[in-house]
């Protein structure tokens, strides 16, 4: 049964991770590595490198810190509807992408709900940069929030007492507290964060416009590559968000040792009983 | 459970006022307003054109695929990752750490990426789907491509949810059983499986969620040739480029309700299962 077992498990990762994983670079490297250079070196791949960039260092932050604000206030402090603000937050987890993109075009596109009037004022949102940042702030809105809040309620409130007793300032108390306690998860939190980013696909295509050079993002790019039939220059730039996936991937690995390491309250300090002892055939 | 000590909402610790303040309004600037839109839309459209837009045959067609493939990915990954779960808990095997980090590609990878490497793998001439299409199975360009598509980017929530349950089962409670009597198929049916249908249930429903909404890696994959191979994702952008803003709501509204409703039954699962667990 193990033998068995194991041997399904392993035929069907092979199958549908290694297999994909290993063609992105197979067919990335197909015609040599001066093709695969000029693909990723070309004007409209660089100036999708960019945009990717500046969405992402612009999305990211925002999100990290809203995850930190609402981890204060959610965790550290007692009010009505806290759950269903939890709940909110998540909600962003919940919508298809282009769905997201949808509700962005809805609002702000020519025929949006204030599209016209913010057209009149010389803002364009849709079919520009700022639709895509905001597309992207959408769908990778609650990575950092949700690890953060479990982390704030888990610790509790007593450092942070014991040093405003001792009397540290709010922010004091913040930087030299709560944050050293927290500051894993949050890492945690931007490395998902980050890699949902850049690699969003579906409400970002909804609301860019796919023009070259302007307003394609590097999944962006990969597609109109692709159906150009350009298929090695695709995977070329594809390559560089698989091999994003993986440094994600290694980074997360990491990281989450040091989430699950951290200190915790001397209360659940107390060795845990070893559940089983053997991995043995069970 | 936690010690009720805590005093909650204390005098002592600042700063609620400023950070609610700011997560409230980021919150419905980037997240309700927007999404206010499409309930608002359909409101304002009333019920005749929402009803004529959702009777459209293609809709329907574009429905029973979307949620057809979407239903069989999810029993796929329902199954498959019980194995790799069990697998990645129970054994212990050279690599074991990194096949673990492996599992979460599917979220890693951008879905776009995805979509055009499972297209060009299963395609005519790809490293699959030439064997396949020798055995007469074609794969691209038909439902079995878009399910394969949600297969992969399903699979880590089926894995991820049962892992930790897994890790906390009790192999005194096998061994109890077992010591009174109990077959292995016993042990498994009877105490293994009661214990893990509300997490299994869970990383089925959010495979099933997540799979219903997906775009990026079943467009390239999918053909979407309408009426056959053309997914809901598709047929609201479809409908957005041709101007038809009713169209394109009425299909999201369906679709943003059915997400609500699974999101509500897993909460309602997890509740279930954490009473349970306190018993």
């Amino acid at each position: 049964m193990r033998v068995g077992g194991m041997s399904i498990v392993f035929a069907f990762l092979t199958v549908f991770l290694i297999v994909p994983l290993v063609a992105v670079f197979s067919e990335a490297f197909a015609r040599g590595f001066d093709a695969f250079s000029s693909a990723i070196h070309d004007a409209d791949a660089r100036a999708a490198v960019r945009l990717t960039l500046i969405t992402a260092a612009l999305a990211v932050p925002a999100n990290a810190l809203f995850g930190i604000a609402a981890g204060w206030a959610i965790a550290k402090f007692e009010f009505p509807g806290k759950a269903l603000l939890t709940t909110l937050i998540d909600l962003p987890f919940a919508v298809s992408p282009v769905v997201s993109g949808l509700v962005l075009v809805l609002l702000f596109g020519r025929r949006g709900w204030i599209g016209p009037w913010l057209s009149a004022h010389g803002l364009q949102i849709i079919f520009s940069v700022p639709g895509i940042v905001l597309a992207t702030t959408f769908v990778s809105f609650p990575f950092v929030a949700r690890e953060v809040i479990p982390m704030l309620e888990a610790s509790g409130n007593a450092e942070e007492e014991a040093a405003r007793v001792l009397g540290a300032g709010g922010l004091q108390t913040f930087f030299r507290v709560t944050l050293p306690n927290i500051k894993w998860g949050v890492l945690y939190g931007v490395i998902l964060c980050n890699a949902r980013a850049m690699g969003e696909f579906g409400a970002v295509s909804v609301v860019s416009g796919h023009i070259r050079g302007i307003t394609n993002t590097l999944p962006l790019h990969v597609e109109v590559l692709y159906n150009e039939y350009h298929i090695q220059a695709a995977f070329a730039v594809a390559s560089l968000l698989a091999g994003l996936a993986i440094i994600t991937l290694i980074l997360k690995a990491i990281v989450e040792r040091r989430v699950h390491d951290r200190p915790r309250p001397i209360a659940e300090r107390v060795p845990e009983p070893q559940l089983w002892a053997s991995k043995s055939e069970a | 459970m936690k010690p009720m000590v805590r005093s909650r909402r204390s005098a002592t610790l600042p700063g609620f006022r400023v950070t609610m303040t700011f997560t409230l309004v980021y919150l419905c600037a980037i997240v309700l307003v927007p999404l206010a839109t499409l309930p608002a839309g359909a409101l304002a459209l009333g019920w005749k054109p929402l009803v004529t837009a959702l009777s459209d045959s293609r809709v329907l067609a574009s429905y029973r695929l979307t949620f057809g493939a979407s239903f069989a990915a999810a029993c796929v990954n329902a199954v498959f990752g019980l194995l790799i779960a069990w697998v990645l808990v129970r054994y212990d095997f050279p690599g074991r750490k990194i096949v673990d980090g492996l599992i979460d590609l599917p979220f890693a990878l951008p879905t776009a990426v995805a979509g055009i490497t499972l297209t060009t793998l299963y395609g005519p001439n790809g490293w699959l789907g030439r064997p396949l299409d020798q055995l007469g199975i074609r794969v691209a360009f038909t439902p079995v491509g878009i399910t394969v598509a949600l297969v992969f980017i399903g699979l880590p929530f089926v894995v991820r949810t049962l892992q930790p349950v897994l890790a906390d089962l009790d192999v005194d409670v096998e061994e109890a059983a077992t010591t009174l009597g109990a077959s292995r198929r016993d042990v498994i049916v009877r105490v293994i499986l009661p214990y893990l249908y509300p997490a299994w249930l869970t990383g089925f429903a959010l495979a099933f969620a997540r799979a219903i909404g997906e775009y990026g890696s079943v467009v390239f994959i999918s053909g979407n040739m309408p009426m056959r191979t053309e997914i809901s994702s598709l047929l609201i952008i479809t409908r957005l480029e041709q101007y038809d803003y009713a169209g394109a709501t009425a299909v999201a509204l369906v679709m943003l309700i059915v997400s609500f409703v699974l999101l509500l039954t897993i909460n309602a699962v997890r509740g279930w299962s954490a009473r349970r667990v306190a018993i």
